[in-house]
Parts: C-alpha cells; structure tokens; sequence
C-alpha cells in the first residue's frame, strides 16, 4: 500500500462574486508515494503544490478524484496520528515559549508525561533550539519559526512527514541541516514528502520527483529516469586560439560561443554532431582544451516539459 | 486541551488588567458613594455591581469570542492544529471551553470583588445577587456560543457587529412582539415577527433589578430560564459546527 495516493483530484476555488470565474487550481492531478521514500513535488508557483498538501491534510476539500493517505482517505482523523504536517510558511501561537509549544503539540497528538518531556527535549536538540527552549515563538526569527515548525511535526514519531517548502527562509547552513534531517528520516524508514520550487533541493535527496504544473502531474520519476528523456544534455568545449570567425560547423550544430578572456567555451545543446564540430576547430586552428558532456538537469525539464507545456515559472524564483 | 490553551492565550492576552480596572472601578465609586450617603446607596452599590460584572463579561464573551475561530485562521495557526488527531467539533468546542473557562474565573473575581466592596460599606449580601450572577454566566455562555457561531462563516468585525446585534435585539424582544403585535405594515410585521423568534430572550436571564433589590426569584424560574439559554447555547453550538466541517482553510 503507498503511503499516499492521489488520483484525477480537482480543486475549484470559486470567487466571492458571481458571474467571474472560478479558479482552477488542480485539474487532474496523480500520483503516488511509495512508504519508506524521499518524494519531492516540485512546480513553480501557483502550480498548485500547497493546495494538493492541503486536502491531503484535510484542510480542504477536493472537488473531485480521490486522496488515500496511509491506506485511509484524506482527512480521517484518526489517522492523523501517523503523519506530521510542516505547512508554507508557518504561524504558531507566539505567546508560547519553544517548550510549551511543542509540550502542547506533542499532547494534541497524543503524547503524555515523561514521553513527552523526553521527546520534547530530543526535538529541541535536533532542531537546534534548545537554548531558545524559554523564549516567545513571538520573539523567534523566520528561520527559527521554520524549525519549530519542523519540530512539532515531528514530534509524535509520525510514519509519513509532509513538508511544504520546509527550505524557504532558511540560510545556507539551515538548509544543509533540514536536507541532513529529511535524509535521516528516510534512514528511520519513514517516508517524506515535500514540495518546493527550488531544483537543487531535490536533485540532491529524493528517490523520486514528482513535477507538477498548472494543476497536473507532467512527469514523475527517478531524477536519472527524468533527466535521462532527453532535454537538456549540453556539451561543453573549452579551446583556446580561436581565430577569426565562428566556424561552420558549430554553426550548424546550434552551437553557442562563448568567450571567455583568451579561452573560448563553445556550448552544443546535444552531442549528436560532436566529432563535425571538434573536426572543425581543429581544422580552425584553435586548440582543444577540454571537453565535457554536461549531465542533463531537472531544470531543462522545468522550462521544457516533455509535452511542449511551458512551466511559466520565474526564472528568478530560485532562491 | 485547545480549551486549556485558549484559557491560557486568554491569560497573557492581559484581560485580567480589565479585572484590575473593573475592581479599582467599583472600590472607588462605592468608597465614593460611601462619603456621599446618598439616601438610596444600598440599592445603588448592588446594582451598579452588578451590571458591571454583567457589561465586562459581555464586552469579553463578544470580543474574545470573535476572535476565538477567526483569528486561528486567519493567523493560519489552524493548519497545524488540523493537522493533529483531532476533530473540527473538537476544535470548536475546546476553544469555547477556554473562553468559557475564562469568563468564569472573571465573574468569580469579579464576584469576590463586588462582594468585598458590599461588606465594607456594611451593606446587606444577599442571596438574591447571587441567583443574578447565576443567570449572568447563562447568559455569557450564551452569548460566547452567538460570536463562535457567527465567527465560523464570517470576518472577525463582522461578527462582532452581529452578535453586538442579536445582544441588543436580545433584551428587547418583547418589545419586538409589541411593534409586531399594533404594526400596520406586513413587512415590518413579518420583520419584527421573524426577529422575535429568531433572537434569543435575553431578558429573561436578566433579574439584576430585582435582586439588587433583595427580591429573589423562584428556584423554578431560576433552572427554567438557565435551561433555556444553555439549549439556545447548544443549538448554536451544534450549527457552528455544521458550518465548520464544510470550512476550507
Ligand atoms: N483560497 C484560495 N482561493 C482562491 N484561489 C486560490 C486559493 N488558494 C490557492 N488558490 C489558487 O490556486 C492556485 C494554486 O495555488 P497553490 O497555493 O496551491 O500554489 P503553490 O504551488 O503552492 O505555489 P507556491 O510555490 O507559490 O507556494 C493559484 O492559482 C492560486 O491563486
Ligand atoms: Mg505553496
């Protein structure tokens, strides 16, 4: 059994005012996880990430299609038991002190007594907040927020962890320590789950990637298994020595020249008409200094999609 | 649990300066009237007493109660919340536990305060005060329940514009039947009718006058009337939380 599956589900949002049209967020959208693995559903913004972990929480009904998480259908109470839940930039009560905070969580979940004084301790340590431990969420910065949210959703032991953005205002050092705590977790056999819009993320750590855009799971698979279809296999020649113009064959092979102070990188979108073009630089006189195939990225696929679909994300979003 | 925190919210939200403010308040008029000697002050300290434990504990029941189901979504501290194993239903009526546990350690300190005051300016203490306060903290669950309600389906402010509404309309629903009853007009005839029915009779919670006068009322009148407004209360309660399973967040 996966430990969440999401089949044809569709979210309207209709507007206030009648006559306007209502909102599409989800049109259809499938997709599996497997228990025990990192999954990362990854889509620019207004995709519709933050509403599937939504009704997938039972925070918000789907208008249609079917949501099954851990065997039970999104939003079963009981069953909440087994999934911690870090939402998109999240608010707590800021009159609670970090302890008290994650004392009262603990016990919304079910935790009692020296348990939950235990697990409240290992939580602030592995979060890295045990000397903030008797100060006001109020008084907490947007990173330490993002830790004591992360915190509170593990503080039950839960079997499935879903995480909305879990990286965002983190600094450099934070989000090596998120991504350590994410692989962790896999290592206790527990399945995670979280989007994000930001590549790197989940190139380093997931089994698997879901890529989701306008509502719609566009592909979904193993990093390798995506990159490998194709988009985005650059080759990268460095020479030097280049003399007069741009020869033919670079040409002719939708090459790019880029130069580079007395280097010259030239870039070749697919390695099909490499030897033509190696051919012809020699042949210009100019000297090979090295030669790379670049492994092809998810962000090729980001921009590309399989299907011509344009993702329409913002280049400058990636943080 | 929810209910616990609430009250403890409630607690560093500072609402017991409004406590400090209303004891101060009250010590000082009566000290005051105290020197005066009015001929009518021992009718005059108990009802004034009254009708402040009554008026603070509103103002707080309304604008806390507002605040209870709105402000933890709009401050979407709800989502964690909903995220854990427990109900919407739970949710709605842990949060109207901690107001309502709030409320009544106001009134009793209140109380305490108001029935201090009486023993120092050597006026009697009657049971009849007491059977009031009573009824004042049906009438505050009552009107808690009115602002949770409303506060599941609309804005902070307009809830509180609503439940200020049905608590006024509340304490003049006989009235409504009268304009009703002469009306000449269908539709304010049909206006007045539909209000009468709709809001509930606050003023048959209100005894302040009587028993600030030493006139108790019977101990029928009395589980009556809390009978009344604790079902009124229920029914409320239970529609908020109709409305509330359907909510999205
Ligand atoms: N409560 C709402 N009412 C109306 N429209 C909404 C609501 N919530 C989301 N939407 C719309 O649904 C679409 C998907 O939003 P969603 O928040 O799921 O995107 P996202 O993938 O999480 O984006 P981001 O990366 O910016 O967080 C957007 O077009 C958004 O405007
Ligand atoms: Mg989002």
């Amino acid at each position: 059994m996966d430990a969440i599956f999401v089949e044809g589900l569709t979210k309207q949002f209709r507007s206030g005012w009648p006559g306007q049209p209502a909102v599409t967020a989800l049109a259809g959208l499938s997709l599996s996880v497997r228990r025990g693995e990192i999954y990362g559903f990854l889509g620019p913004n207004g995709a519709g990430k933050t509403t599937t972990l939504k009704i997938l929480m039972g925070l918000m009904k789907a208008s249609g299609g079917k949501a099954e998480v851990l065997g039970k259908p999104a939003g079963h109470v009981a069953s909440r038991r087994g999934i911690g839940f870090l939402p998109e930039s999240p608010y707590f009560y800021d009159y609670l002190t970090a302890e008290e905070f994650l004392a009262f969580y603990g016990h919304l979940a079910g935790l009692e007594g020296a348990g939950l004084k235990r697990r409240v301790e290992a939580l602030l340590d592995l979060v890295g907040l045990a000397e903030a431990r008797d100060r006001q969420l109020r008084k907490f910065s947007k990173g330490m927020l993002q830790r004591i949210g992360l915190a509170q959703a593990l503080i039950h032991d839960p079997e499935l962890v879903i995480l909305d953005e879990p990286m965002s205002g983190l600094d450099p050092i934070g989000r090596k320590q998120v991504r350590d705590l994410i692989l962790a977790l896999r290592e206790q056999g527990k399945t995670v789950f979280f989007s994000t819009h930001i590549i790197p993320d989940v190139e380093v750590m997931c089994d698997r990637v879901g890529i989701v855009v306008k509502g719609k799971l566009l592909a979904s698979g193993t990093v390798e298994e995506l990159v490998s279809r194709g988009q985005g296999r650059t080759v990268e020649i460095v020479c030097e020595g280049f003399k007069a113009a741009v020869p033919p064959a670079i040409t002719a092979a939708r090459g790019q020249v880029l130069p580079r102070g007395n280097h010259c990188v030239v870039v070749l979108p697919d390695p099909d008409r490499l030897e033509d073009v190696l051919a012809g630089i020699r042949l210009h006189g100019a000297r090979l200094v090295s030669v790379t195939s670049q492994r092809g990225s998810l962000e090729a696929l980001f921009f590309h999609p399989p299907d011509g679909q344009q993702a329409g994300g913002h280049p400058g979003e990636r943080v | 649990m929810i209910g616990l925190n609430t009250f403890r919210e409630n607690l560093r939200d500072k609402i017991l300066y409004n406590l400090l403010f209303f004891a101060l308040l009250l010590i000082g008029v009566s000290v005051l009237l105290g020197m005066l000697t009015i001929a009518e002050q021992d009718k005059i300290v108990p009802d004034m007493g009254l009708a402040a434990i009554n008026l603070v504990g509103v103002i707080i029941a309304i604008f806390v109660g507002v605040g209870l189901v709105s402000k933890e979504i709009e401050r979407r501290t709800i989502y964690t919340i909903m995220a854990r194993p427990i109900s919407r239903t739970q949710f709605l009526l842990g949060k109207y536990l901690g107001l309502v546990l709030t409320l009544l350690v106001n009134v009793a300190i209140m109380s305490a305060v108001f029935v201090a005051t009486l023993w120092m300016d050597r006026l009697p203490i009657q049971a009849s005060l007491f059977q009031a306060i009573q009824l004042i903290c049906v009438e505050l669950l009552l009107v808690t329940a009115l602002a949770l309600f409303f506060s599941t389906f609309s804005s902070a402010t307009l809830s509180a514009i609503m439940t200020l509404g049905f608590y006024v309309i509340g304490h003049v629903t006989v009235d409504l039947k009268g304009i009703a009853e002469k009306s000449e007009s269908q539709a304010l005839k049909a206006v007045t009718t539909g209000l009468y029915y709709l809001c509930p009779n606050l003023e048959v919670l209100n005894i302040k006058g009587a028993a600030a006068a030493g006139h108790m009322v019977a101990l029928s009148y009395q589980a009556l009337a809390s009978a009344y407004g604790l079902l009124y209360a229920a029914l409320l309660l239970t529609a908020a939380s109709l409305v509330f399973q359907r909510r999205d967040f």
